[in-house]
């Protein structure tokens, strides 16, 4: 008999700022990139997401949203069966009858994407190509493609596929053009408007957004955008931004008083905005944050906080929580770390905080355990686990679908942390 | 290729995992890729289990496609073995570890671990949860229940034993029914030997065959293993599912034959409060009301026949996403002079709602968001589960007590009999008029459904903005117009009949090709439909 051999786990790697980083590897409790298609569907709202998979992606949708799909939703499945598999049906033949018929029953669709699944990476289905065959077929509709597999990306990864697939189709906006700035990442749509009342007293006009609301509203780009990301985990569109000639302005992401004025102050200096008009048109709602953080400050206080991997958000969370609300950090785990675009981040986080990159899941939850955290952030199916074992858990899911940036959001990102423990307070059963 | 916006049911591996998740003792590792862990929150979510689906996934990515796969699904089934220290394994692959084709069977048993390991072949391009549900409990008592042989006899004085089969992690109340069952199994003076496989061990699997016959819950998940048990054993097993009064009576006359005792003295008890609940003149509104069901196979089949027989309601339609057990439904649609709806795409079922415009839907989640659209009252009774199908109190489907419930699930989305009443005597009164609608059902229904009635118009017609995805070419029929009269004659019908007669009237005409509906063709139609 072969003596069972657990698999390699945890090295410790270079140093990264002052943070004490691990990698590990293993079994990992993470969504896969179709998730974001819950709020992509909703902020593009003439889009419409078709996933080219199994029935296990379907249910995930279906299951994963929390929700079931009673609307008529603008995303679907393409379930490829064993005569695809079997190659007795033509699967890009298959694929284009399935777009053409959704094509003709949704003319208020305008812009289609093709969602790579894990099974049809595996079977190498040829997206981009079936794209490209269908946008000429099927104009005015633009078909795009991404991948939003388990293979190649984790949860808010699918984002940033998504984002990615549409950069190269942007107009180019002319040379001569006046710097422009682009804020990319989905957001509320409720917090864009208070972004650009706030750019607007900086007097920066011209700011526009990537994904825009609409298909045919989306940002021309080119050497004169200036881009902020407004999301942590948008590595590919960035790069893909860059081969445009678009110029990342590098800050803390807006999540907290400090990270939005962090955030905004990048834009500030690329656009030479006066100190005095900063401040200005920053004051009101720097107060009206700290006004709103105070009361969530005395409940967060010195409380250990410990993160399970999720969403790339894990960083800039635990920074704003050790920062401004004086929570202890037992362990910050993300599925990856970007250096680059977490430069700022990690140089706020306090020294010797332990980061985890990647995961193995059940040394992890050793790890929760033993260290009991007063508070855990870790997703929908360890949840309910560790509650039952004594630990208050927040779902993470949800500091992606509710709005928590900027500073009108701050308090509510606070309270999202302080209400697992505040109920806790209050059950007397 | 089969374009789907919502599922029924989960791929063969959720099933294998809510088998897997009701027993003790028994470890899962299942070769998937990341994301594929998605599946832990339908249990800790919608079930709130208190702990982790005893489950490990390898969690493949890109990066080790290009290694080796192999290795880690056997590194990972090594780790699962040196935790959990299980008492037997089972392995199988997901959708695209398929694909890529490591035989974790094989890999497996390479390891030569020191308990049984038992594969699992679960073709996720053909089949689903309920068949993996099936095939995973049939491989798990095929692999665990030991030799086949003959049962020794029963040894006089004992109590006649049995086995429980079915109940699963996920179940529609499985937890209620197994209380209630085991109930009326210990009123009969019968002992339980096994329940499986909720709450089993694989050493319970072993004892099996210890038991004198075994009780089928649930069909869908335990008649292969049933049959192989049987097959084995020599275990006869019930054919009856206990839902409703008649199916929970014929229930307890088949057991106790199967036990060898006298069913009477359980039969002459006091049973359930549904016949006489039923029999109430209150309920004299109930009769010939017109109902859809759909669901899986046993659910729909036990409601549809409790519903006509035991509360005089007409079945309107009769359906199943579950295709293995269609050759069932088809037969019990005879029974009540329909032809049986099997299919799995959500838009065929609210097509077939509509058509056959019931006065009351009992379906899955599904159709219960359907009969809101079209403003009909609905009541859940099948799977797939939701959060609201594991309720924190006692709720059954079967037995006596499940008839109990059964009664109320059915009867109280329809509004209650003197309110129906009321609404006929005041019909033009400003503060109750039909637009009002039931009052218990917030008031909303009937604008919900008048907020519908351009959809129902899309779905007919082409231009279709945000109207359903109907893979079919849309029938476009041409109907005549309403006279005026008339059309204000058909808005004295009450509301909730008047989807009916108006269809009725319409359909009348076309036969006829009538050019214009008038006064005279309503009661022509009304005289015709009502023989």
């Amino acid at each position: 008999m072969n003596a069972p051999v657990p698999p390699p786990v945890t090295t410790s790697s270079a140093p990264c700022g002052g943070i004490d980083l691990h990698q590990e590897q293993g079994q990992r409790a993470v969504f896969c990139g179709l998730t974001g298609i819950v709020w992509l569907h909703r902020k593009i709202q003439d889009a419409f997401f078709l996933v080219v998979g199994s029935r296990t992606c379907a249910h995930l949708i279906q299951s994963a949203a929390g929700v079931m799909i009673f609307a008529e939703p603008r995303f679907a499945t393409a379930i490829i069966d064993e005569r695809d598999l079997a190659g007795i049906a033509d699967a890009n033949e298959e694929l284009d009858r399935v777009v053409t018929r959704l094509i003709e029953r949704r003319p208020d669709i305008k812009l289609l994407f093709l969602v790579g699944s894990c099974p049809s990476e595996v079977i190498k289905l040829d997206l981009s190509r079936a794209a490209q065959r269908l946008s000429g077929r099927l104009a005015p509709v633009r078909v795009l493609n991404y991948s939003g597999s388990g293979i190649e990306t984790t949860f808010t990864q699918g984002e940033d596929a998504c984002l990615a697939a549409l950069v190269p189709e942007l107009p180019r906006s002319p040379a001569e053009s006046a710097p422009s700035l682009l804020i990319v990442g989905a957001l509320a749509d409720v917090v864009e408007d208070q972004f650009l009342r706030i750019f607007s007293a900086l007097g920066i006009a011209d700011v526009r957004f990537l994904p825009a609301r609409r298909a045919g509203a989306m940002p021309a780009i080119g050497r004169n955008t200036r881009y902020l990301l407004a999301q942590p985990f948008l590595a590919d569109t960035a790069r893909a931004l860059d081969e445009r000639g678009a110029q990342r302005l590098a800050a803390p992401f807006p999540l907290g008083a400090e990270g939005t004025t962090g955030w905004l102050q990048a834009a500030a200096e690329a656009f030479g905005v006066a100190d005095e008009t900063f401040v200005a048109a920053t004051a009101a709602g720097r107060a009206r944050a700290e006004t709103a953080l105070a009361p969530h400050r005395e409940k967060l206080g010195g409380k250990r906080v410990f993160f399970f991997p999720d969403s790339q958000l894990e960083v800039p969370l635990a920074r704003f929580l050790a920062r401004e609300l004086g929570v202890s950090l037992v362990e910050v785990g993300t599925p990856y770390l970007h250096r680059a675009h977490l430069a700022a981040e990690i140089e706020w986080l306090p020294a010797g905080t332990r980061v985890t990159e990647g995961q193995s899941l059940d040394d992890q939850m050793d790890r929760c355990r033993a260290a009991r955290p007063d508070l855990t952030v870790c997703g929908l199916g360890l949840a309910n686990p560790l509650e039952a074992e004594g630990l208050s858990t927040k779902w993470s899911i949800e500091l992606l679908f509710t709005p928590v940036q900027g500073y009108e959001q701050a308090g509510d990102l606070a309270e999202l942390f302080a209400r697992p423990l505040r109920r806790r307070a209050l059950l007397e059963v | 290729m089969q374009l789907t916006l919502w599922t029924y049911e989960g791929p063969p591996h959720i099933g294998a995992m809510r088998v897997a998740t009701a027993m003790t003792g028994l470890h899962y590792v299942l070769h998937a890729p990341q994301g594929d862990t998605y599946a832990d929150l339908l249990f800790t979510m919608i079930e709130r289990r208190d702990a982790r689906p005893p489950v490990t996934y390898t969690t493949f990515r890109a990066q080790d496609l290009g290694r080796d796969t192999a290795e880690l699904f056997k590194q990972a089934v090594s780790a699962a073995y040196a935790r959990f220290q299980p008492q037997a394994m089972i392995v199988g692959a997901s959708c695209t570890a398929e694909l890529i084709q490591d035989d974790p069977g094989g890999l497996a048993k390479a390891l030569d671990l020191p308990i049984p390991v038992i594969p699992l072949e679960l073709p996720a391009y053909q089949k689903k949860e309920n068949w993996g549900a099936s095939e995973t409990f049939y491989r798990l008592v095929r692999g665990l229940a030991g030799a086949p042989g003959p049962r020794p006899a029963r040894e006089p004085g004992r109590r006649p034993l049995c086995n429980i089969l079915g109940p699963t992690a996920l179940g529609f109340r499985h937890r209620d029914d197994l209380i209630e069952i085991h109930r009326l199994l210990d009123s009969l003076g019968i002992d339980v030997n096994v329940v499986a496989p909720l709450g089993a061990s694989p050493a319970d699997l072993a004892r099996l065959k210890d038991a004198d016959f075994n009780v089928v819950l649930y069909p869908e998940t335990a008649r292969s293993a049933a049959e192989y048990l049987k097959k084995s054993f020599g275990q006869p097993f019930t054919q009856e599912v206990p839902l409703g009064v008649g199916a929970t009576n014929r229930f307890i006359a088949e057991v106790a034959a199967l036990a060898g005792i006298d069913p009477a003295p359980l039969l002459d008890g006091p049973g359930s409060r549904l016949p006489w609940y039923s029999r109430s003149v209150d309920s004299t509104y109930l009769t010939a009301k017109r109902v859809f069901v759909f669901g899986d196979a046993t659910h729909a089949i036990g409601i549809a026949r409790m519903a006509a027989r035991e509360l005089g309601f007409t079945v309107v339609g009769l359906g199943t996403y579950g295709r293995e057990f269609a050759r069932e439904v088809r037969a019990e649609a005879v029974l009540h002079g329909i032809e049986a709806l099997i299919t799995d795409d959500y838009l065929d079922v609210e097509a077939a709602i509509r058509a056959a415009a019931p006065e009351l839907v009992l379906g899955t989640q599904m159709e219960r968001h359907v009969a809101k659209r079209l403003g009909i009252p609905c009541a859940v009774i099948s799977a797939p589960i939701h959060v609201q199908d594991f309720p924190a109190r006692y709720a059954p489907q079967m037995g006596f007590e499940g008839a109990n419930v059964l009664f109320d699930t059915l009867v109280h989305p329809l509004m209650m009999g003197l309110e129906e009443h009321l609404l006929g005597m005041f019909r033009e009164d400003p503060e109750f008029h039909d637009s009002v609608g039931p009052s218990h059902l917030g008031g909303n229904a009937r604008s919900a459904s008048s907020a519908e009635a351009p959809e129902v118009a899309a779905s007919t017609a082409p231009s279709a903005s945000a109207a359903p995805i109907l893979l079919d070419e849309p029938v476009v029929i041409t109907t005549a117009p309403w006279a005026p009269e008339a059309e204000k004659e058909l808005k004295k019908i009450p509301f909730f009949v008047r989807g009916k007669a108006r269809s009725n009237t319409e359909k009348f005409a076309r036969e006829r090709r009538l050019p214009l509906i008038t006064l005279e063709t309503l009661y022509d139609a009304k005289a015709h439909y009502g023989r």
